[in-house]
């Protein structure tokens, strides 16, 4: 009897492929999520587009909110901790956290090195905008991926280009031959066995889903027709007018995401979504994208 | 030909669809209730059984799904599939479907730290069978009807009621196919199928 081996812990982001993962900030919220179908929740302190007001540094979610969540719902909770920190995701792992994302919302604790995912018994999620940026992860250890967009922004432009440009990126590796392989791998940074084996298979070897910019069920809807396993949905629930139904809305939307009438009836009457930003009044600086190496 | 259908509306749908083609069998994704008609036979996948229960009422598939039992069909359900089958459930008062003879527990074996790999003897399989459980549920006990078909440290996790099959565990995750080509004889078998 084995734990925490790749297939277990890739298995686990296979079982939420169409689903929508959820931050939630407290026992509420949470309740709110699982009722309205989220196949997890993400507990955190505050949802990214707070993190981007608070400013300062967002750390790991206290452990009291985390237990909080775990007690709250049946459905597996995820939670946060900053690239590179080792204890942070250890705390976490103790706990009996069911996936950590190792996340580039949260302030980085080491600006050169990742965490050495394939250490841990508990599996990781984490971001990418290329296909680079994901093989490295996988290299790592990361069971699951997710296109990073631009977390807190309630603006799709981000989490459609990461998710366009790591698919294109896929299918010219699957159709280069095996000669070009390794020429490719430099380009990229990526592992050169990892895009092998991404040749063989087709597709990438783990879970691959769209996070960064979800705000309206349509936006959920489009990620899903781009490609993605499934969405992260951060401040796009409790930032809008109406928490309940937006949830559940965005829940079918990812669903019936080709069932346009459905889209249409469920998004009447929904109230505001959350406001939105335009990309180009961010800073460099204040891109969580650029955060991972 | 057989065909057999898997219900699409959230988990491991695709893996599923590519295993009952390697058995020879036609697959079909099942998003809409009126494809039941379609199928011979059905597999509820893992994934988030409190997902697919939510989805199930908001897509009208209950009664469908009842009936497509009652005339007879087989169906499987692997992990979440097998909560959703179960006739009664540790904790809760009302099961989902409540056909299949059996008491099951949710997240029985502990969170995901603890889910894990192992190699079950199963009645009928002449190898050993390289199981994966992902916060897997377990079958606390089965009625008289129930064939217990596998155990995993003196737990049930593999059993069959007439027409229907359950296990803890997602078969659908491994290239070994001999359960999906035992689910997909049980099909071919069944007394409703043409």
């Amino acid at each position: 009897m084995n734990t925490g081996t790749d297939r277990v812990k890739r298995g686990m982001a296979e079982m939420q492929k169409g689903g929508v993962i959820m931050d939630v900030v407290n026992a509420e919220q949470a309740k709110l999520a699982e009722e309205a179908g989220a196949v997890a929740v993400m507990a955190l302190e505050r949802v990214p587009s707070d993190i981007r007001a608070a400013g300062g540094v967002a750390r790991m979610a206290d452990p009291r909110i985390v237990e909080e969540v775990m007690n709250a719902v049946s459905i597996p909770v995820m939670a946060k901790a900053r690239i590179g920190h080792i204890t942070e995701a250890r705390v976490l792992e103790s706990m009996g956290v069911d996936y950590i994302d190792e996340s580039e919302v949260l302030t980085p604790a080491d600006e050169e090195y990742h965490l050495l995912k394939s250490d841990f018994t508990v599996p990781f999620v984490c971001g990418c905008r290329d296909l680079g940026e994901a093989t490295r992860r996988i290299g790592e250890g990361a069971a699951m991926l997710r296109t990073k967009g631009e977390p807190g922004t309630g603006n799709i432009v981000e989490a459609v280009r990461h998710l366009r440009k790591v698919n294109a990126q896929v299918r010219r590796v699957v159709h280069m031959t095996k000669d070009e392989i390794m020429t490719e791998a430099k380009l990229l940074g990526a592992p050169f066995e990892l895009l092998l084996e991404i040749k063989e298979l087709g597709r990438l070897p783990v879970v691959n889903f769209a996070a960064g910019g979800v705000a309206t069920p349509s936006d959920a809807a489009l990620m899903m027709e781009l490609g993605a396993d499934g969405v992260f949905v951060g401040s796009g629930i409790f930032k809008s007018d109406n928490p309940e139904k937006f949830a559940r809305a965005i829940v079918q939307a990812t669903t019936h995401y080709q069932d346009y009438e459905l889209i249409a009836k469920i998004s009447k009457e929904l109230g505001s979504a959350m406001k939105g930003m335009e990309i180009s009044s961010l800073s460099l600086e204040d891109r969580m994208q650029e955060r991972g190496w | 030909m057989t065909t057999i259908g898997v219900l699409g509306l959230q988990g491991a749908v695709r893996e599923h669809v590519r295993s009952i083609e390697a058995c020879g069998a036609n697959a079909l994704v099942i998003k809409k209730a009126e494809q039941l008609d379609q199928v011979d036979g059905l597999i509820m996948p893992g994934g988030e059984s409190t997902t697919m229960r939510r989805l199930i009422d908001l897509y009208g598939f209950m009664e469908p799904m009842k009936a497509f039992a009652e005339a007879g069909k087989p169906m499987f359900g692997t992990c979440a599939g097998l909560i959703l089958l179960a006739k009664d459930l540790v904790g809760y008062d009302e099961p989902h479907l409540g056909v299949m003879d059996v008491l099951v527990e949710r997240n029985s074996f502990g969170r995901q730290k603890e889910s894990f790999e192992s190699n079950l003897n199963v009645t009928g399989l002449e190898e050993p069978y390289n199981a994966v459980f992902i916060r897997a549920p377990h079958i606390v006990s089965a009625g008289p009807s129930t064939q217990v078909l596998a155990m995993h440290n003196d737990r049930i996790v593999l059993a069959r009621d007439g027409q229907f099959l359950g296990c803890s565990f997602h078969p659908e995750l491994t290239e070994d196919h001999r359960l999906t080509k035992y689910f997909v004889e049980m099909v071919e078998s069944a007394p409703v199928s043409v």
